[in-house]
This record gives structure tokens, sequence and C-alpha cells, in this order.
């Protein structure tokens, strides 16, 4: 049996969790404050995953970076190689708000936008 | 240049954004804003991060993308908007003087004016913190600027000191380009900070938090080279004995954000010594009629879902100053009673008010748990009261009075809002 200890951010209470894991699955889940501590903590014990908010580099635009997210939270453990590959993406302003960067990154079958839009150097 | 509008709003970020757009929805045809920088969106331009708007839109999107929902509503509505032209004064008549390259030195005299030019950060010198000046020291947003939209990396080796939103995101954000962030220090016995954040930029990624410590001491000639930690005692002063030495090259700062006032202050407009930002009424209006107030240039918001409704308040002010004139109400005081920092608006007219209800907004002064805020009349009577089960002051506190608790405010000489513990 395995003890994980988390801290549930689905609410202000923050409460300090701790999820016993046996075959698979929480057995007992102690110092949540609701029952919505359960569900995150299911999440986070099985599948924890993030929305990874970056910049890539652009030329020719009134900015050298362009902000930009993955459209759906992406596996935790994979952010350091996702971010790896955005640290080689070279982009051509103008670009548009929600425009697709890279498509199906790391082969999650998530793609990632750009999150404003951003005109051309004059 | 000299020009006159209706309504001007003075910063285009998004109090400013939503100011100007309920003024337009109000009916009026001349409403500007004016912007210092060379876009509209203010420091949401440079939050690259999630998690806005989630009461408003009901999504978790980032700084641009809140801020563009906004700007493409204010083109389509047709508002004017003067970019990079920076307000120097405003006078007590309600006339503005800026100056842009385009334009040369304008004079607008305004019907209504909002402030909305949010707040700046605290920064070494106002902590005084010790040691040699080399390059290598930054406000986390000053870095966040530099990363986010200018393409620079601040440093490669980084300690963080101050544990609030801005400190934890660009722990987070520098550790994704790339940087090494050994730690984040708090002088307060607790984190500053949303929880959310704290476990998904520090925890996440390992970073320490070391509450109740402070940098004593900064090193290095030309760069930064390391920094002096210390432990402090329950009066934040370093307890001696308690000192390492942390090696880095960079030292940002996160101790705090000022409401930036220097153009109220100039007009004459009173200012609320706790906020730092100016008196305001229900309407937000400030001392001097027909000047009206909104976001973080009020008092330092948490939430931007806040600082839009605040500033539609503000918007909706300006545009009734102008099409019904000065309001004829006196209004009173809300106090801020036990373990109360301040409470936003300070003043009331509760005869006045139109709206089903309205919010008051509110910080507690000190950590607390499950409690009660209650709204009393100066006279002690009970108006209304809301359980809370948390009390951070970190969290603003939003308490919504309704068209039953405003009927009873009336007639009242003065209110005060207190918390207690149970």
């Amino acid at each position: 049996m395995k003890k994980i200890d988390l801290i549930c951010i689905l609410c202000p209470m923050g409460c300090s969790m701790e999820a016993y894991v046996e075959d698979g699955r929480i057995s007992k889940l102690t110092g949540n404050r609701c029952r919505r501590g359960m569900d995150y903590a299911q999440s986070e014990v099985f599948d924890p995953r993030r929305v990874l908010c970056t910049t890539v580099r652009v030329s020719g635009g009134k900015l050298p970076v362009l902000p930009v997210k993955t459209e759906v939270p992406i596996p935790k453990d994979m952010l350091k190689e996702c971010i790896k590959v955005l640290a080689g993406v070279r982009v051509k302003a103008p670009v548009k708000i929600g425009e697709r960067i890279v498509k199906n990154i790391c082969g999650l079958e998530v793609d990632v936008v750009a999150t404003r839009s951003l005109p051309a150097d004059k | 240049m000299n020009i006159s509008r209706e309504v001007v709003v003075i910063g285009g970020g998004p109090a400013g954004l939503a100011a100007a757009l309920e003024a337009k929805k109000c009916g009026l045809q001349q409403v500007t804003i004016i912007e210092r920088d060379n876009e509209l969106g203010g420091i949401l331009q440079q939050c690259i991060h999630n998690g806005f708007g989630l009461h408003i839109f009901n999504e978790e999107l980032t700084g641009p993308e809140y801020a563009h929902r906004f700007i493409e509503q204010v083109e389509q509505l047709g508002i004017e908007v003067f970019l990079n032209t920076m307000v120097l004064e405003i006078d007590a008549d309600r006339t503005i003087y800026a100056a842009s390259r385009d334009r040369g030195f304008i004079a607008i005299e305004a019907g209504s004016i909002v402030l909305a030019m949010g707040c700046r950060e605290r920064t070494r010198g106002a902590i005084n913190i010790p040691g040699t000046r080399p390059a290598g020291i930054f406000t986390a947003g000053v870095a966040q600027r530099f990363v986010n939209m200018e393409g620079y990396m601040p440093g490669e080796r980084v300690v963080i000191l101050g544990s609030g939103d801005i400190g934890l995101i660009m722990a987070r954000r520098l550790t994704l380009e790339g940087a090494e962030v050994e730690c984040v220090l708090e002088i307060m016995p607790y984190s500053n900070g949303l929880v959310r954040n704290v476990v998904q930029c520090l925890n996440d990624f390992g970073i320490p938090l070391y509450c109740n410590h402070t940098v004593i001491e900064v090193h290095g000639k030309e760069r930064v080279e390391g920094v002096t930690i210390a432990r402090v005692d329950e009066n934040l002063r370093p307890l001696k004995g308690t000192e390492s030495y942390i090696e880095c090259d960079t030292l940002l700062l996160s101790v705090g954000l000022i409401p930036e006032n220097e153009l109220s202050k100039k007009a004459g407009v009173e200012i609320d010594g706790i906020t730092g930002g100016p008196v305001v009424t229900h309407r937000r209006e400030t001392s001097i009629p027909g000047i009206f107030a909104c976001g973080n240039v009020v008092h330092v918001h948490d939430l931007v879902d806040y600082v839009t409704e605040e500033g539609m308040i503000a918007g909706r002010g300006a545009a009734e100053y102008i099409k019904k004139g000065p309001s004829k109400g006196k209004p009173v005081r809300i106090k801020a009673g036990k373990d109360i920092r301040y409470v936003v608006p300070q003043l009331i007219c509760p005869q006045e008010i139109e709206e089903d209800s309205i919010s008051l907004y509110m910080r507690c002064s000190r950590p607390l748990g499950r409690s009660r805020v209650v709204l009393r009349s100066a006279g002690g009577e009970k108006i209304s009261q809301k359980v809370i089960p948390l009390g951070r002051p970190a969290e603003m506190i939003e308490f919504k009075l309704g068209k039953e608790q405003l009927q009873a405010m009336m007639g009242h000489e003065g209110f005060e809002v207190s918390v207690f513990e149970r």
C-alpha cells in the first residue's frame, strides 16, 4: 500500500490530504473536508494533468515571442518534453489568436494554440 | 491640441476596458481610452498563464485571451483609443493634460473621468535590502514582461523573495524556460498566494518555499553572485545564527503592489491610507465629483473578474454623471471593524442605489478559520452577515447586499464591517 500526500486545489480551503493507494485504486482518503477532494485525488494520483502555457519565438512580428497554450491539460510528466519541442518552434508573423501552432504535440493528440493575435512589424 | 470628450478613461487594462464599454453601452457617444502602452490590455498581456475569467466567462483563459474579449468589443463599438499617450496631469475641473509622439501635447476637457491606472510594484529600495547593488535584481512583474513579451531571460539561477502570486507564477515560468529556481522566500509564517499556485508552481517543480525567511544581504559587484538569507522572529526581525548563503545570479522581488495614484493625488483626490487608492462611493466616485476610479488603482485585486465588475460600476457612474448630473445624496461611511483590513466602497448612499444588489469588497487582516462577516449600522444594528469557511488576507471577500439589506440600510449615519472567528 502506498501513501500519497497531496493538497487539494479545488477551493481556497486547500485541504492537505493523504491518499492510500492499493491495487490501483484509492482505498482510503483522509484530510478532505468535502467529497470533491476525492475527485481531485482520483485524477491527481492516477492521471495528473496540466495546461502548459509558454511562449514560442516569432520572426517579423510586433513582439519577438508569442504566448501559446495546450488546448487541454496534458499529462504532467510530459511537460518537460513538450517544452523542449516548443523551444525549437519558429513562427512567422502575422498570427491570429487561436491559430494552431503545433498539432498533436508529442503524439498526445493535443494541439498548441496562440493565445493572442500578433501583427507583423511594419 | 485642445479637445473635449464626454467620458475619458485613463488606462486601457481590464478596469479601463470594462469602464469604457459600460459607458458606451449606457448611450454615450464620446468615450475615449487613453493608454500609455502601444496596445490595450494592460498587465494582462504579460500574464500568459491561465486561470482568468472563471467567474465572468466560466472558462479558464490566459491573460491575453481575457483581454482580447474586451478589446474586440472596444473595436466593434468604435470607442476612441489614444495609444502611446501618457497622461501627465489632471485638474480638479476635469481637464486632462497628456502627451504623445503623434499628437504632441493634448489638453482634454472631460465631462467625467475614470481613473484606471492600475498599480506598480514595491522595489528593493522600498524594503531596504542591504548589500551591493549589482545587476540582476528585478521585481517579478518586470521579469515577467522581459520573458513573456520582450523575449529575454533575466538570469539562470534565481532566488525569489515573496510568495505572492506573481512570485509563484514566475517561479514556474522561469523553470519552464530552463532557469534553476533555488527557492521562494516568504517573510510571513504563511504563503501569500493562492493554494493552487503553491501546488502548481512550487510543489510540481520541487521548488522549496521557506516561510519566516527573508534576504538580509545581496552580494556581487557587477552582477548578483549570491544572497544571504535568514530566519525571522515574530516581529519580522532576522534571527542571529540562522543566516545561510545561496549562490544565484538573479534575485526576483515579489514584495507588494501599490496602487498608482500620482495623478489622483495631484488632482486633489482623497486617498485611503490603508488601500493606497481613492476613497470611493458605491458608484466608485472619488471625492472630486465627476472623477471615478476602478480596478487596482482603488485596491489591489486577486481576480480580474472583480476588476471587470468594478470597471463596469465606474463606467456606469461616469455615464450617469453626464446624463443626470452630479448625485445629490449624502453618502455615509462604511468602516473596517474587527479583523477587517479595509472595505471598498468606503462610502455608500443606500437611497441612491437603483440596482437589485451591490457588493462590498474586503480583506481580513489576519488568517482566520471558519468565521462570520457582519455588517452593522453605526448604531449597532445588525444589517447582514456572511459565513466564510476560511479567512485569508490574500483572498478578497465579496459581501453581497440584496434589496432587503439595502432597504434596512436607509437612514443610518454609517456602517461597520467586522469578522468574528467561530
